[in-house]
């Protein structure tokens, strides 16, 4: 009776969702004040729907009711209570049910925050969500019900387990904050169909649309990082990006994301980029679908696609050419209305803004042709063709370098006539500090390298150095920093130390895959690791082995590793737990491969430098992102007094 | 349509494998570990023969390790395999024929791009003079 | 103006694409096998369960013969079993078996049981012959010509209505001997 309530909640909100959109669109198109006054409601009661649904999911996974097929087929009656609930989103169904959650969760936010937007604007943005919600919900009930029971002969006496490569707690973390930020660009999609359907794009529209836009990023940002990090740690490989389709998927809205905060960033400032800002938002939602597309249409394969089905494929990409059609189109119609006679220079902000948006969006577009390119022979009748990392990175680190060099010199740009010159003395220096550390961390610290990681290295000291000069000198001069500022400084100091661990670990990483028995050895570099004893252990549903591994520095005992293999028993599949140990300057990782007969065992010896610091700089970037868009600009009371203060004619001290 | 299922030989569920092989030689050892990352695995979900515990990508380590120690250079065997199974089975796909445009396109993009930015700024920068708008130049904040 | 209708252009075509692709079966890139209009590799094996007769794929010269990649450790060449067995009562052409990475003692126990369609099974202990053919699963159904090139090959468990549609098809309309 009660997954019934949940899957009556979802149809109630599919409704609700629908009613959004057409009172708040055609309420906005007719001006009509008792219309737009639905809309609100509407969301909360959507919202409250759509939990009410999770929350029955949730109740049918921790009370094992295994008539639910979904439950059925990813829980278990050994499977511990963390990772019942955490089962809601661990594959297709429930996954897409978190989408349409976090979606109904964003669209309350829009609503509950927009009460200083213009009722008809509002109105539209809300709209908008609510064809997204509307198709989402509809894609949901009819080709991925996770509340569809099994007739009573089916009912199994236990559940096939959750899939065990997601019993992680990562898995509690990384699916939500993805999703957050995938889903959270739904939101500047929402804000520039509402403007071209206003037919009107200003400064203010930039200003509301900015720090929805940004905070959607610092949460795929931080996504993203979380996915690296558990591949690294959970898979076993020692690997971090494996520029996998999934992971581009989630990587390309990222990258045109971040090339939209920054066009924002010109729009506010000086009323341009307008119509390219528009396409930014437009893109960037309509690379979180692609990659929803990609990941659960079977049309490529991968190592954490969800199971292929080519009917759901069909209706994703139905959604995706009535939504992004849809839009374009309104684009194609608006967008030549957008102009603007202001003007900047070459070595301007502008410019290097838009440099970089340029860069951004080849970057993206890089890894799009590598993503689909195999699908694009086919289609075509063409060859057949694979495209792996060795592809990527003989192209995308040329253009993420060619970025960090435009960040270094373009931030010492001034707004409209760049006036470089006057930063001359200031990119001498960090030339000189980035060459000299830059030299000192890679050659010096670790020895001869790849070239192109020396010179990121390189780079990532300058982009750091560069970024600091401005706000050290207001401090110097006891100017206010703006949380605009602190939040931009941070974040760009992210991607300094991001491309810094990048560079390095690709470099400098010593890997050694070898046969051990006990007692024996392995050296890597300075360190070694001896492999001392195994023994079994037993958790909640598997059981396995625990090895002991000695690291030695120079000789003498450092640490300990315990890299683990574990036999599932429902799904009988086998799990590596990687033993890992994080130092302040590198990790040392070991993973088990076979029993090899005879006491002894294959195994992946590791040294990781700085690759800590690649997850660090994540973080750095969510944080600049997050301090950014809580500057008082965007905050509507202290808006208002700081608008009121202007206009009394007294000059703000920046 | 029924799908069809191959993954057969995998019985374990762990989704790497620790390749330790040797080879006589550091020369050899290098050409092969990165030979071994550069082939596909054919069963697999994405991933090379050096990283996949399938019987067949077992298999075909063999062959190229087989293949170097018989003086084979990293051309001929992955000549060798392409022979069998097209060029699918290159992680890297090549520079020519169907996969060169994967290649070329991004340098194509990677000017038109150029020549677009250049083409703005030049507009924009003959716009400055007649361009009013106060701005004050020492801000630096987005 | 023009190029404000470049971004829907690009998009549909993109869609199309994506269309196409949804549509192929999954996996197809990997179907089609590198050996079409090639010459068949040669195979030179031991005989499954007579070490002192050896299977020499160029005895075949001069006529269509088909070649089956099974195991027992695979399932669906389980499922294809029964077809295969309506097949070769046909007897329109001879049909090879490969018995790819299997025991030897297994495989023959197998085809006690459930029976022999094969003419001959050529035991591949090593896969190398499997490699030659560029095969990556069981099972797998190649189809080759007198003049001893791959025209076709099937990938999964065989159906008549493969068989008919693609490798009858495929023979000259004469009866084999």
């Amino acid at each position: 009776m009660i997954p019934e309530l949940g899957q009556f909640a979802l149809v109630l909100a599919l409704l609700l969702s629908g009613a959004q959109a057409y009172f708040g669109l055609w309420g906005a198109h007719r001006a009509n004040p008792r219309f737009m006054a639905v809309v609100r409601p509407a969301v909360a009661g959507h919202f409250v729907l759509v939990s009410t649904a999770m929350a029955v999911l949730i109740y049918a996974f921790v009370n094992f009711d295994f008539s639910v097929l979904y439950v059925a087929s990813n829980s278990n009656s050994a499977l511990p209570t963390f990772y019942r609930v955490a089962a809601l989103w661990g594959a297709h169904e429930g996954s897409l049910l978190l989408w349409g959650w976090i979606l109904a969760l964003w669209t309350l936010a829009v609503a509950m925050f927009s009460r200083n937007l213009p009722p008809s604007f509002a109105s539209r943005v809300i709209g908008v969500l609510g064809i997204v919600s509307f198709c989402f919900l509809l894609f949901t009930l009819y080709t991925s019900n996770p509340f569809e029971r099994l007739p009573v002969e089916q009912i199994p006496a236990d559940g096939r387990d959750l899939n065990p490569v997601l019993q992680d707690p990562a898995l509690a973390i990384h699916p939500p904050l993805l999703y957050t930020g995938y889903v959270g660009f739904a939101v500047a999609f929402a804000f520039a169909c509402a403007a071209m359907l206003e037919g009107k794009l200003d400064q203010a529209w930039a200003r509301w649309t900015r720090p929805w836009t940004t905070l959607a990023w610092c949460f795929l940002s931080v996504g993203i990082a979380l996915g690296s990090w558990w591949a690294y740690y959970e898979l076993g490989w020692g690997g971090y990006w494996f520029w996998d389709p999934v992971e581009n998927a989630s990587f390309m809205p990222w990258l045109v994301g971040t090339a939209l905060i920054h066009s924002l960033a010109v729009t506010e400032k000086r009323g341009l980029f307008k119509s390219w800002t528009l396409l930014l938002a437009i893109l960037a939602f309509s690379l979180s679908l692609l990659g929803t597309f990609l990941v659960r249409s079977g049309v490529l394969v991968s190592v954490h696609s969800f199971a292929a089905d080519p009917e759901r494929g069909m209706f994703i990409l139905a959604f995706l050419v009535l939504m992004i059609g849809g839009a374009l189109t309104l684009y194609s119609w608006r967008a030549p209305l957008l102009k603007s006679p202001a003007g900047f220079d070459g070595i301007s902000r502008e410019a290097f803004l838009l440099y970089n948006n340029i860069a951004l969006v080849l970057a993206a577009l890089v890894v799009f042709i590598g993503t689909l390119a195999p699908l694009v022979n086919d289609a075509l009748g063409m060859q057949s063709i694979s495209v792996g990392p060795g592809w990527f990175t003989r192209t995308f680190p040329f253009i993420a370098l060619a970025l960090v060099v435009l960040v270094s010199i373009g931030i010492h740009s001034a707004w409209k006539r760049g006036k470089l010159s006057d930063s001359r003395r200031r990119l001498g220096i960090g030339l000189v500090v980035a060459l000299v550390v830059g030299l000192a961390i890679s050659l010096g610290a670790y020895g001869p390298g790849k070239w192109l990681s020396i010179i990121g290295v390189v780079l990532g000291v300058w982009v750091i150095v560069s970024s600091l000069f401005d706000p050290i000198d207001r401090l110097r001069r006891r100017l206010s920093l703006s949380r605009a500022v602190i939040g931009m400084t941070i974040a760009h100091l992210g991607l300094g130390v991001c491309v810094i661990a990048i560079s390095t670990v690709e470099s400098y990483t010593i890997e050694r895959d070898v046969a051990l028995g006990a007692g024996e050895t392995v050296a890597l570099g300075r360190y070694a690791y001896r492999f001392d004893s195994l023994q079994p252990i037993e958790g909640p549903n598997y059981d396995g082995v625990r090895a002991q591994v000695t690291v030695l520095r120079d000789g003498k005992p450092l640490t300990v590793l315990h890299p683990e293999k574990r036999n599932y028993w429902v799904q009988r599949s086998t799990m590596t737990e990687a033993g890992i140990h994080s130092r302040w300057n590198m990790d040392l990782f070991a993973a088990l491969g076979e029993d090899l007969q005879g006491g002894r065992w294959s195994v992946r010896a590791q040294l990781r430098p700085l690759i800590d610091y690649v997850w660090l700089a994540a973080g750095l970037m969510a944080l600049g992102g997050g301090i950014a868009a809580s500057d008082r600009r965007y905050r509507a009371r202290q808006a208002a007094e700081a608008a009121a203060t202007a206009n009394t004619g007294t000059a703000e001290a920046t | 349509m029924k799908r069809l299922v191959f993954l057969l030989l995998v019985v374990s569920g762990a989704a790497f494998a620790v390749d330790t092989t040797t080879m006589p030689t550091p020369e050899l050892q290098q050409r092969y570990e990165t030979l071994t990352h550069e082939l596909r695995c054919m069963q697999c979900m994405n991933n090379s023969i050096a990283d996949s515990p399938v019987g067949l990508a077992s298999d075909l380590r063999r062959d190229v390790k087989e293949l170097l120690q018989a003086g084979k250079t990293d051309a001929e065997i992955r000549a060798y395999m392409v022979q069998r199974y097209g060029n699918v089975i290159l992680f890297t796909p090549p520079m020519s024929g169907s996969s060169a445009w994967v290649w070329i396109l991004p340098a194509v993009a990677a000017v038109a791009g150029l020549l677009v930015g250049v083409r703005i700024v030049r507009r924009r920068a003959r716009l400055v003079d007649q361009d009013d708008s106060v701005v004050d130049s020492e801000e630096k904040a987005p | 103006m023009n190029r404000f209708i470049l971004p829907v252009v690009v998009f549909l075509a993109l869609a199309g694409l994506l269309y196409v692709g949804v549509r192929h079966s999954p996996n197809k890139s990997t179907m089609v096998s590198a050996l079409l209009g090639k010459p068949a590799p040669v195979i030179e094996l031991p005989v499954l369960g007579d070490p002192t007769r050896t299977f020499n794929s160029r005895e075949l010269a001069g006529r269509p013969w088909v070649i089956n990649v099974w195991g027992t450790w695979c399932g669906e060449c389980r499922v294809e079993h029964e077809t295969l067995l309506a097949i070769a009562k046909q007897n329109r052409v001879p049909l090879v078996g490969l018995n790819w990475k299997d025991d030897d003692e297994a495989a023959q126990q197998w085809l006690t049981q459930l029976g022999n369609p094969y003419s001959v099974v050529a035991a591949d202990r090593e896969g190398r012959s499997a490699i030659d053919f560029g095969v990556y699963g069981a099972p797998e159904t190649f189809f080759i010509d007198a003049d001893g090139l791959v025209q076709y090959r099937h990938v999964g468990a065989m159906t008549t209505e493969v068989w008919e549609r693609e490798f009858l098809s495929r023979l000259p309309k004469a009866a084999m001997p």
